[in-house]
C-alpha cells in the first residue's frame, strides 16, 4: 500500500501545476448551474406543481442532483482519457510498472486522486450549496461521502475499460452515448416519479439514479434506513465489481 | 549450475503472446539460453521484431515468460517482481518522460516510485545532472530539450536507485551521429564504473563498441553468441569485397564469380554482390583480371557484424 501512496503522489504533483483551473470549475460550476436553472428555472416550477417534488424549492430538489452528476463528471474525466493517455503515449504507467510498483499499486494511486478530487470538487460544491441555503444544515456532511461514492462507482469500472483502449476515440463516445443520456434520465432534472412507468423502472437502476436518490435524501433530510441502504450497496457493488476488472485489466496491459 | 557470480540466467526462455483480435498467437521469444555475469556488456543485436524488446521487458520484470526459467539477481521475476525492479534500471526505447514537468522534477518523481526520500534523492540529483550533461537544464521543461538530451535525461533518471544492472532498449536509436556517441561516451563510464549494461540494438557499431559479448537474435532465437571480434572470426573471412554491377548484370556477374571460385563465399543483394576473402585486394585483381568483369564501384573492407549477421539469416539487419 506504501507504494501505491507513491503512485497516488505523482498525481498530485501534476495536478498541483493546474489546480487552481479545477478550484474554479469547482465552484463556477454549481454556481451559474444554481442560479441559471434551480432560480431562473426553479421560479417557473415553484409556481406549478412544487408537490411533485416533495414540497421544498426546485433549487433545494436540482442541486444534489446535481453534485451526483458532478460526481460523475469528474470520475469520468479522471479516470476515463487520463487513464487512457497514461497507460498510453504519456508513458506514465509504463514508467511506473518499471520501478518496484505492481499494476494493482499503479490503479490503487490512481483511485486515490480521483477519490481526492471527488472529495474535493464535492466540498467546493457543497459550500455553494450552502451559500444557497439549499442543503439542510447538518446533512451536507452526509452529503459528501455519499458523492464520493457515486463518482467512485463510476471510475472503478471507467478506469477498468480505460486502460485497455489505444485511442480517445472509443473515451469520447462513451460520455456521448452513454454518460449524457444516463444525465438527462438519472432525475437530476425532474423527480423519476414523473416517468411512465415502464422508462421510470429503467430509469431508477441506473448508477447514477442510484446516486442522485442518496445524495437527494441526505440533502434534504429525507433519508430513511432501507432506501439509503439499498443505493449505498448498489453503489458499493459498482466500486467493487470495478476495482475487481480494473486489477485483471491494468496487469493485462502493464504486464503484457 | 548458478553461481554466485551469474546476474542473469535463462534456460528456454519463451514468450507467446495471446491471439487478440482476429490476430494468431505470436511467439517473440522461442526458447533462447543466455547468462551473463557482473560488470558484462551483454548484447541482443538483431533486426526489428527478433524478440529483443519481449526479452528485455521479461529480463525487466513486468512480463511473465510463457515457458523456460529465468533468474534475475538469483531471483524469479515472476514471483519477486518488486525486489527485481528495485535493484535494476530501465531505458526505455520511447523516453517515457514527463514532458510538462521540468529535468529535476522527471528524475524527483521517479525516486519517489522507488521509496526514495527527498533528501537522498536531492543528493543523487546534482551527481546524475553532471552525469547527463544537464546541469544548466535542470529547471527546463522536458518538452524544451533535444532528443539526445532526453535521452541522457532517461539514462540520469534510471540510475537513481543505483541499479546492479541497466537495461538499455535501442540506446541512440532515433539520434544524431553526434548525440550517439555524446551517449556512447556516458555508457562507456558507467561501464568503468562497474554497472552491468544490457543493450538492445539493431546498429552493428553500437555493438561492436559498446559490447563484450553478443547474442545474435533473429526470429526469436539466438542464432550465434561471442565477443564481436569471436563471431566475425568464427563465421567470416578477414575482408569483404563489394562489388556493385549495372542492376540487370548483377546476377549473372555473381554466378561467374562464384563459378570462378573466387574468395569463400559470395552473397548476391539486390543492390550488389559481396565477396568474403581474407584478401580483399588479390580478390579484387582477380575480378578485373582473370575474370574481365568491370564493377561500377569496388570497395574493400574488413568483415563487420553485418555480415555474421547477414550470413547467419541470409538477411540485412536493417531492412
Amino acid at each position: 500500500m506504501a507504494r501505491a501512496l507513491h503512485a497516488f503522489r505523482y498525481w498530485l504533483k501534476l495536478y498541483s501545476r493546474t489546480w487552481r483551473g479545477t478550484i474554479v470549475i469547482s465552484v463556477a460550476n454549481p454556481l451559474l448551474f444554481l442560479l441559471g436553472i434551480g432560480v431562473g428555472l426553479g421560479h417557473l416550477v415553484n409556481h406549478g406543481h412544487s408537490a411533485a417534488l416533495g414540497g421544498v424549492s426546485y433549487s433545494a430538489f436540482f442541486a444534489p442532483g446535481l453534485l451526483a452528476a458532478s460526481a460523475m463528471q469528474t470520475a469520468f474525466v479522471e479516470s476515463g482519457g487520463r487513464v487512457t493517455t497514461a497507460a498510453g503515449w504519456s508513458g506514465s504507467y509504463r514508467n511506473a510498472a518499471t520501478t518496484p510498483l505492481e499494476p494493482e499499486e499503479i490503479l490503487a494511486g490512481h483511485m486515490l486522486f480521483v477519490a481526492f478530487r471527488l472529495v474535493t470538487s464535492s466540498a467546493a460544491f457543497i459550500v455553494v450549496m450552502e451559500l444557497f441555503g439549499v442543503v439542510s444544515g447538518w446533512w451536507a456532511l452526509a452529503v459528501w461521502p455519499a458523492a464520493l461514492l457515486t463518482g467512485l462507482a463510476f471510475a472503478a469500472p471507467i478506469a477498468a475499460w480505460a486502460v485497455t483502449l489505444r485511442s480517445f476515440r472509443h473515451v469520447n463516445a462513451f460520455f456521448r452515448f452513454v454518460l449524457m443520456p444516463m444525465y438527462m434520465f438519472s432525475g437530476t432534472f425532474f423527480a423519476l416519479s414523473e416517468l411512465p412507468h415502464g422508462i421510470r423502472l429503467i430509469a431508477s437502476a441506473l448508477p447514477l439514479a442510484q446516486g442522485v436518490a442518496l445524495c437527494r435524501s441526505l440533502s434534504l433530510g429525507t433519508a430513511s434506513f432501507p432506501a439509503a441502504a439499498g443505493h449505498i450497496a448498489y453503489l458499493v457493488v459498482f466500486v467493487l465489481a470495478g476495482i475487481a476488472a480494473a486489477r485483471i485489466t491494468y496487469r493485462r496491459r502493464l504486464h503484457a | 549450475m548458478v553461481s554466485g557470480r551469474l546476474l542473469v540466467e535463462a534456460r528456454g526462455l519463451t514468450k507467446t503472446y495471446p491471439a487478440r483480435n482476429g490476430t494468431p498467437p505470436f511467439c517473440a521469444v522461442d526458447g533462447i539460453d543466455f547468462e551473463f555475469g557482473r560488470g558484462e556488456a551483454f548484447g541482443f543485436l538483431g533486426p526489428n521484431g527478433a524478440g529483443k524488446s519481449s526479452t528485455m521487458r521479461m529480463l525487466g520484470a513486468i512480463s511473465p515468460a510463457t515457458a523456460g526459467t529465468l533468474r534475475v539477481l538469483g531471483m524469479d521475476p515472476v514471483h519477486d517482481g518488486p525486489e527485481i525492479r528495485a535493484r535494476i534500471g530501465v531505458v526505455p526505447q520511447d523516453d517515457c518522460l514527463d514532458r510538462e514537468l521540468t529535468v529535476r522534477e522527471n528524475i524527483y518523481v521517479y525516486g519517489r516510485y522507488f521509496g526514495l526520500g527527498k533528501s537522498v534523492i536531492g543528493e543523487r540529483l546534482a551527481g546524475l545532472l553532471t552525469f547527463a550533461q544537464l546541469e544548466d537544464k535542470a529547471d527546463a521543461q522536458v518538452e524544451m530539450l533535444s532528443g539526445g538530451m532526453r535521452r541522457r535525461l532517461t539514462i540520469a533518471r534510471s540510475l537513481i536507485n543505483e541499479p546492479e544492472i541497466l537495461l538499455l532498449d535501442e540506446p541512440t536509436t532515433g539520434l544524431d551521429p553526434q548525440a550517439r556517441h555524446v551517449l556512447w561516451d556516458r555508457l562507456y563510464r558507467l561501464k568503468a564504473d562497474g554497472v552491468t549494461l544490457i543493450i538492445t540494438t539493431h546498429y552493428m557499431d553500437e555493438a561492436e563498441q559498446l559490447c563484450d559479448r553478443l547474442a545474435v537474435m533473429d526470429a526469436g532465437r539466438i542464432v550465434a553468441e561471442g565477443s564481436p571480434r569471436a563471431l566475425i572470426e568464427a563465421h567470416i573471412t578477414r575482408e569483404v569485397l563489394e562489388l556493385r554491377f549495372a542492376p540487370d548484370t548483377q546476377a549473372e556477374a555473381a554466378e561467374r564469380l562464384r563459378a570462378a571460385g573466387l574468395g569463400e563465399r559470395i552473397e548476391l543483394l539486390p543492390d550488389r554482390v559481396i565477396v568474403y576473402a581474407d584478401d580483399g585486394e588479390a580478390a579484387l585483381a582477380d575480378v578485373h583480371h582473370k575474370l574481365s568483369l568491370a564493377p561500377i564501384t569496388a570497395l574493400v573492407r574488413r568483415a563487420s557484424l553485418e555480415d555474421v549477421f547477414l550470413k547467419l539469416t541470409g538477411r540485412s539487419l536493417i531492412d
